[in-house]
């Protein structure tokens, strides 16, 4: 599918891009140095290095859509606009965290701004997006979903059901997958039969658009057409952005046993961040100035998330048996 | 309640109580939809003047399609784990999905979206979310010939080990789901009724053999009947059985067969199996004194030793005999109706193992 180039994002967006793709980096930047130094927050995925793919989603769709996720879902959380302070006070354990602390970081969830949720079952998350636009097609809302999920999810059945449920029923799904070259420990290479995600999106009857992912600006135009396809009712569309997370599949992996360093310099290179500072301020559409400000402000965010982290009460122990049903309906 | 201003007891059968549930719940809540595979059939050959081919497996979801047409009837691909998550999502942003898996043998397919996802969100998400879903499930064996008769194929008899388990125990397991297992039409409806309207996901397993063969006095108007709790089906003194739905049947004709012996048997209806309802299920013990569970699961980590277990921890003052299970074979279903006959338990066995508890002197 070809794309009209260069659509021109107004200047509030490049804004909001920007602040959302550097709170991503400087809150998980912070999250890897607490970890190790010895918070106990249970399995975290980073995201760090792939902030262009939450991010330019994101700016195409309104606060009222839903975004499904990963494991790897810290990066969905802020795009999609989840507090940082309760996102931080969930990865701690707090009862101040997104799901009071019952969830941690691979089950943030805020349903206020349409997060479905981190979800670590590889796979599950695209047909939660899938039944959300069913929701909106019955309900007659005008909403739309948009499903993560990464290379290595491309390969179990329940994305290829998904897609095709969506597909024949005609929903408003963006299928986004990020592909970053590894199943945890698993090259790409060596498990995609037939050697492009891609091209998978014609077998489902739908159009498949790959962007490179380290560019937002590519990211939020092949987003916007899927978006606008989707809720014209047009059905769904797969959009494969090629990324690269800079570190291991979970903080603790070391991912040098299964690539090189110099496939991961080459990567951090092309970082996505550097690559949006280097347009805006090369065609003159932000001022130093304006970055800077809002990196100042992402410092602060971060900080402030942590202190409240931290200063946060841990759950009641009664707490452990709240939530297991739902309020009776009588 | 205005339930009796018929002229005469109405009677349906237990697909029919459960599909006048539905179709009543529909016309209460559009939020309602109905997904599964061929929940009405012949999809989008209506062209052809063909509609509703099937309407279920067990024809219990006839004539929705016609009345609520395919934004809210669904027939899906074959696609379980597809269409049990999109149900999750669904149920999640608004809907209040009644999802219908063809047999319970075909759990394998989307087990992650009932174990992992529906059952947990809730929990997980900090009660943030609820998932208001009701998962239809047909179970079980008929331990007898293929049975041609009533409103449509009926699957079970010699449908061998891939379609013919019971397996609730594998549901049951799970925090966070309620499973219900009716044993008539009255309660199907009721049951259905609240599974439909209750804010978390609640699993229905319905036996097959049950479907067209169930037919009792079914109020017309809508009512519900309570997720937790188990019902004395019989009153009596000298020991209790426990059955779990088609069991239940089988209980009540092994007590009418004790009854000619002078033993006055006390049944329980399980009916939930998550929440079970321990409290009746103490109390019957406390008044019977003896305890025969009889369950059409297999027997290794089942409900029938999940309740035996809570007996001897709860009860143990009060039991005057050992408990007994009396479970299906812990094999594979067979195929030959001269194996599957004796594969899942009968009446004669279970009025055996009650008459022997009762008649034994057991020392304590």
């Amino acid at each position: 599918m070809q794309l009209e180039t260069k659509k021109s994002m107004p200047r509030e967006q490049l804004l909001w891009v920007y602040q959302r793709m550097t709170l991503i980096r400087i809150f998980e930047e912070k999250l890897r140095e607490l970890i190790q130094s010895g918070v106990p927050t249970g399995p975290v995925h980073l995201y760090i290095g792939e902030e262009a793919v939450a991010v330019g989603v994101c700016a195409a769709l309104k606060q009222s859509d839903w975004i499904s996720s990963t494991h790897r879902g810290h990066g969905h959380c802020i795009a999609k606009g989840v507090d940082v302070r309760n996102m931080m006070a969930e990865i701690f354990g707090k009862s101040t965290g997104t799901n009071h602390g019952k969830g941690g970081s691979m089950h943030i969830t805020d349903f206020r701004v349409g997060m479905l949720g981190v979800n670590p079952i590889v796979g599950s998350g695209p047909t939660h997006a899938v039944g959300a636009a069913l929701t909106s097609k019955v309900l007659g809302y005008d909403r739309v979903a948009a499903a993560f999920f990464g290379d290595g999810a491309s390969n179990i059945g329940a994305i290829h059901e998904a897609m095709n449920l969506a597909s024949i029923w005609k929903l408003g799904v963006v299928f986004v997958c990020e592909n970053n070259f590894y199943a945890d420990a698993t090259p790409i290479e060596y498990a995609l039969a037939g050697g492009s995600i891609v091209n998978r999106a014609s077998a489902y009857g739908m159009p498949g658009i790959r962007v490179d992912g380290q560019d937002v600006f590519e990211v939020w135009e092949a987003a916007v057409s899927a978006v606008t396809r989707a809720r014209a009712g047009q059905g769904p569309t797969l959009v494969e952005c090629m990324t690269y997370r800079y570190y291991g599949h979970h903080q603790g992996d070391d991912p040098l046993r299964y690539r090189t360093a110099e496939e991961e310099e080459g990567a951090r290179r092309r970082d996505c961040i550097d690559h949006f500072r280097g347009r805006v301020l090369t065609e003159g559409l932000l001022k130093v100035s304006d970055l800077e400000t809002i990196d100042a402000e992402n410092q602060r965010l971060v900080l402030e998330a942590v202190e409240f982290a931290e200063s946060s009460p841990l759950p009641e122990q009664a707490e452990l048996h709240s939530d297991v049903y739902s309020p009776d309906f009588s | 309640m205005t339930m009796n201003t018929q002229k005469h007891i109405r009677e349906l059968t237990f697909s029919q109580a459960v599909n006048e549930a539905i179709r009543q719940e529909m016309r209460r809540d559009p939020a309602i939809i109905i997904m599964g595979e061929d929940v009405a059939g012949a999809a989008g050959r209506a062209y052809l003047g063909l509609t509703e081919a099937w309407g279920g497996p067990l024809r219990a979801t006839r004539g929705l399609f016609s009345e609520f047409g395919p934004e809210r009837v669904l027939d899906t691909p074959i696609s379980e784990m597809g269409f049990m998550g999109a149900a999750v999502g669904a149920a999640m942003t608004g809907l209040r999905p009644i999802v219908e898996l063809m047999f319970v043998d075909l759990i394998g397919t989307c087990y992650d979206q009932l174990m992992n996802q529906a059952a947990k969100m809730c929990y997980m998400m900090g009660g943030q979310i609820h998932v208001p879903m009701l998962i239809r499930i047909p179970y079980g064996t008929h331990g007898g010939p293929y049975d041609t008769s009533g409103g449509g194929p009926v699957y079970g008899g010699g449908a061998a080990a891939q379609h013919s388990q019971t397996l609730y125990s594998v549901l049951a397991h799970i925090p966070g789901l309620k499973v219900v297992v009716p044993s008539s039409a009255y309660n199907a409806k009721g049951l259905t009724i609240s599974a439909i309207r209750d804010d978390g996901p609640v699993v229905v397993m319905e036996h097959k053999a049950l479907g067209s063969a169930a037919r009792g006095h079914v109020p017309e108007d809508p009512y519900t009947f309570p997720l937790g709790r188990a019902v004395v089906a019989r009153s009596g003194k000298d020991v209790t059985l426990c059955g779990i739905g088609r069991m239940t049947l089988v209980c009540l004709e092994a007590a009418d067969m004790l009854a000619s012996d002078g033993i006055d048997v006390e049944v329980l209806d399980i009916i939930s199996l998550a929440p079970l309802d321990e409290t009746t299920i103490l109390e019957s013990i406390k008044r019977t004194r003896r305890l025969v569970v009889v369950d059409e699961d297999t027997p290794t980590a089942s409900m029938a030793r999940d309740i035996a277990a809570r007996a001897a921890d709860k009860a143990f003052d009060w039991l005057i005999a050992p408990v007994k299970t009396i479970t299906s074979e812990n094999t594979p279903v067979p195929f030959a109706s001269v194996l599957e006959a004796h594969y899942a338990p009968r009446s004669d066995q279970v009025a055996l193992v009650a008459s022997e508890l009762v008649r034994n002197k057991w020392r304590r």
